[in-house]
């Protein structure tokens, strides 16, 4: 059994106006010991996928269908209590910015302490001793227990934050963003944190990201969302060396890169679908080159392929589209 | 490259600031700090040059400087044969007729209330530019077809919420570019946008320098951008240029122990090209303690007793590529 799985999850926004359906018909296992990241231009819904998971919705956002099981319980039916039960001590986050989701009046080890006394029956001397532990563990020092945030900089205040999502051990870390306000070497210092963690880590990670880079540097799986859907899944090396979906593509081909030849980068002109009206056809189709007829209503067809899937009218033409999609040439407009 | 007229010129460029160092709610010291430490940089006509660098180096500082946004502390920018640091009133207003600049955030740097038209045309009337308001419409729209927003009629009513964060871009860039200035700066331009809208940016940007034969500065933390962008590049490191030179080269070469920590701290997209932190310690000093002698050996892992005490000078490796580190000093004794 997977430790969570997300069968036809939809998740809808209710607005002044109408509706807006930000997930739609998302399905996803996380097995243990899986890093999945979760990639994605801001609006396709991933936020709001991991909120829907942890149930931490805006009032005016609901499920719409959907299970979200974790160990076999369907969180989305959970009353509030047992969910917030759940919150840091299984399913725990990292959030984006670790410079806001400090609390600025408090000292960093009592906001530490704070979440494993809520959740575990220790005296607050333990509950400090256990807050030094994580520390060492993510690389601050000890004495810093005793500062306040503003004392931190950006990465140490990250760093405070992936010590308290480790606090409790729990089977499940969302990590939304974790590096994306940080500069390049103290990005890659917290990578390289979140590797050596999840190395002796029996438990799983979603890692939430726009930055391939990232998830090529972290996870195993990727997942690849594109106006509220996943539209192509499978192995780190598969989608980002091998894409199938032409939105993996583009998106593999706009990243700059330090090694290998300068090749030109393209750029996916247009917007994203406006999801509060009801899309006929591929989601991609105004921003797609390859685009045909066929695209353009129904369902796209599932392709499986081998650890993964994709969601494309032009299946069977995926490695020529790949060579065309090399070429700059091809998404000029 | 040497035979191209240099636009703008920074000569031993310094900037302090007085900052105040507090100790329980009182002040108790005054210190200086020295965000730009003696530059020397220039810029030729039609070139771009990359400034690269961590939060905190003094990249921003200085397209400040150039700007005539700050007083130059110490050194002299020469426009042409004009030194322009100490500017006031008159012709200060007259010279940022010449020097232009794009900012990071585009949802913050377009005024809310200011329709697309009136954004683009204020500059002009400032520096009555166009005889009427008619002829400054006209010079508005091409310029927003210019920047690639056609038909430019469709825009020009528009207020900002109505566009999207690239659309938001090239406008900013057609404000800058309608006074037709001599040289534009460029502050992490595209930071706030998706990854799939980077490239058209950036390439906008690159073709206005090149057909309008500007001399162009891009600033960005991120060296795998620059590297896409500029012809020449410099590498920033708490208030000093440690490297510079033809970007190409730049990359291959990495001469400077910090160029190169940061070429390979860099996460890359290709997830069998793992990132490495071996050349790198620790974070950023603050600005306001900078380490004596050369101000990167505490980081640094081919640190020598030498560059503990004495302060690197810049060594020229051919070919215009200059380096700040003391393993090249014998080359030239």
């Amino acid at each position: 059994m997977a430790l969570l799985e997300l069968n036809e999850v939809s998740i809808e926004y209710k607005l002044s106006n109408g509706k807006l359906k930000a997930v739609d018909n998302v399905s996803l296992n996380v097995e243990n010991g899986d890093v999945v990241g979760l990639v994605g231009e801001s609006g396709c819904g991933k936020s709001t996928l991991i909120k829907g998971i942890i149930n931490l919705l805006p009032s005016n956002g609901k499920i719409t269908n959907g299970e979200v099981i974790f160990e076999g319980e369907d969180l989305s039916k959970l009353e509030f209590e047992k969910m917030r039960k759940k919150r840091w001590k299984e399913i725990s986050m990292i959030t984006q910015s670790a410079m806001n989701s400090l609390n600025p009046v408090y000292r960093v080890g009592n906001q530490i302490t704070e979440v494993i006394l809520e959740h575990e029956k220790m005296s607050k001397h333990d509950a400090m001793e256990k807050a030094k532990e994580l520390f060492d563990l993510v690389g601050l020092d000890r004495a810093r227990l005793e500062d306040y945030p503003h004392q931190y900089s950006g990465g140490m205040k990250q760093r405070a934050i992936i010590a308290m999502s480790l606090a409790l051990d729990p089977k499940l870390i969302i990590a939304d963003e974790p590096t994306t306000a940080l500069d390049v070497i103290v990005q890659s210092q917290i990578l390289e944190k979140i590797n050596a963690l999840l190395e002796g880590y029996s438990g799983s990670m979603i890692l939430v990201t726009h930055d391939i880079s990232v998830v090529a540097q972290t996870c195993n799986k990727v997942a690849v969302m594109y106006g509220g859907r996943i539209i192509e899944y499978g192995d780190v090396k598969q989608v980002l060396k091998k894409p199938n979906h032409p939105y993996t593509m583009g998106l593999k081909n706009a990243f700059p890169s330090l090694t290998g030849e300068k090749k030109d980068l393209i750029s996916i002109e247009g917007t994203p679908p406006d999801l509060s009206k009801k899309i006929d056809g591929c989601r991609f189709k105004d921003r797609c080159p390859f685009v045909l007829d066929k695209c353009k209503s129904g369902e796209m067809p599932f392709t499986r392929v081998e650890s993964g899937y994709y969601y494309c009218a032009r299946h069977d033409e995926i490695d020529h589209l790949r060579e065309l999609a090399d070429l700059s040439e091809t998404w000029d407009v | 490259m040497t035979e191209r007229t240099k636009v703008i010129e920074a000569i031993d460029l310094h900037k302090e600031f007085m900052v105040k160092i507090k100790g329980d709610g009182k002040v108790r010291e005054i210190k200086s700090l020295k965000a730009v430490d003696g530059i020397n940089l220039h810029v030729c006509k039609g070139e771009t040059l990359g400034i690269v660098g961590e939060s905190g180096c003094g990249k921003t500082t200085t397209a400040k400087l150039f700007l005539g946004l700050h007083n130059a502390t110490m050194g002299s920018i020469l426009l042409g044969d004009k030194d322009i640091s100490h500017l006031k009133g008159k012709e200060l207003k007259n010279f940022r007729k010449h020097a232009q600049m794009i900012f990071q955030d585009p949802y913050e740097s377009l005024n809310p209330r200011f329709k697309i038209k009136n954004t683009i045309m204020e500059p002009l009337e400032i520096h009555g530019i166009g005889k009427d308001k008619a002829e400054r419409y006209e010079m508005a729209k091409q310029m927003l077809s210019e920047a690639g927003l056609k038909p430019p009629e469709e825009y020009m009513d528009r207020y900002p919420h109505e566009m999207s964060g690239g659309q938001k871009q090239r406008v900013a860039i057609a404000r800058a570019l309608v006074l037709n200035p001599d040289f534009l700066i460029a502050d992490e331009p595209v930071s706030m946008l998706d990854v799939s809208i980077r490239a058209s940016i950036l390439k906008l940007l690159r073709k206005m320098i090149t057909e309008k034969d500007l001399a162009g500065i891009i600033i960005s933390h991120d060296i795998s951008l620059i590297r896409y962008i500029s012809d020449r590049t410099a590498v920033m490191y708490l208030g000093k240029i440690v490297e510079q030179g033809s970007t190409e080269e730049l990359i291959e070469k990495r001469y400077h122990p910090y160029t190169k920590a940061l070429l390979e701290a860099a996460p890359n997209p290709d997830p069998e090209v793992k990132f490495t932190l071996e050349n790198i310690k620790g974070e950023a000093p603050n600005p306001v303690d900078i380490p004596k002698g050369c101000r990167f050996h505490p980081r640094c892992p081919e640190c020598m007793e030498i560059c503990k005490m004495i302060t690197p000078q810049e060594y020229d490796m051919g070919n215009g590529h200059k380096v700040m580190c003391h393993l090249y000093g014998d080359k030239n004794e």
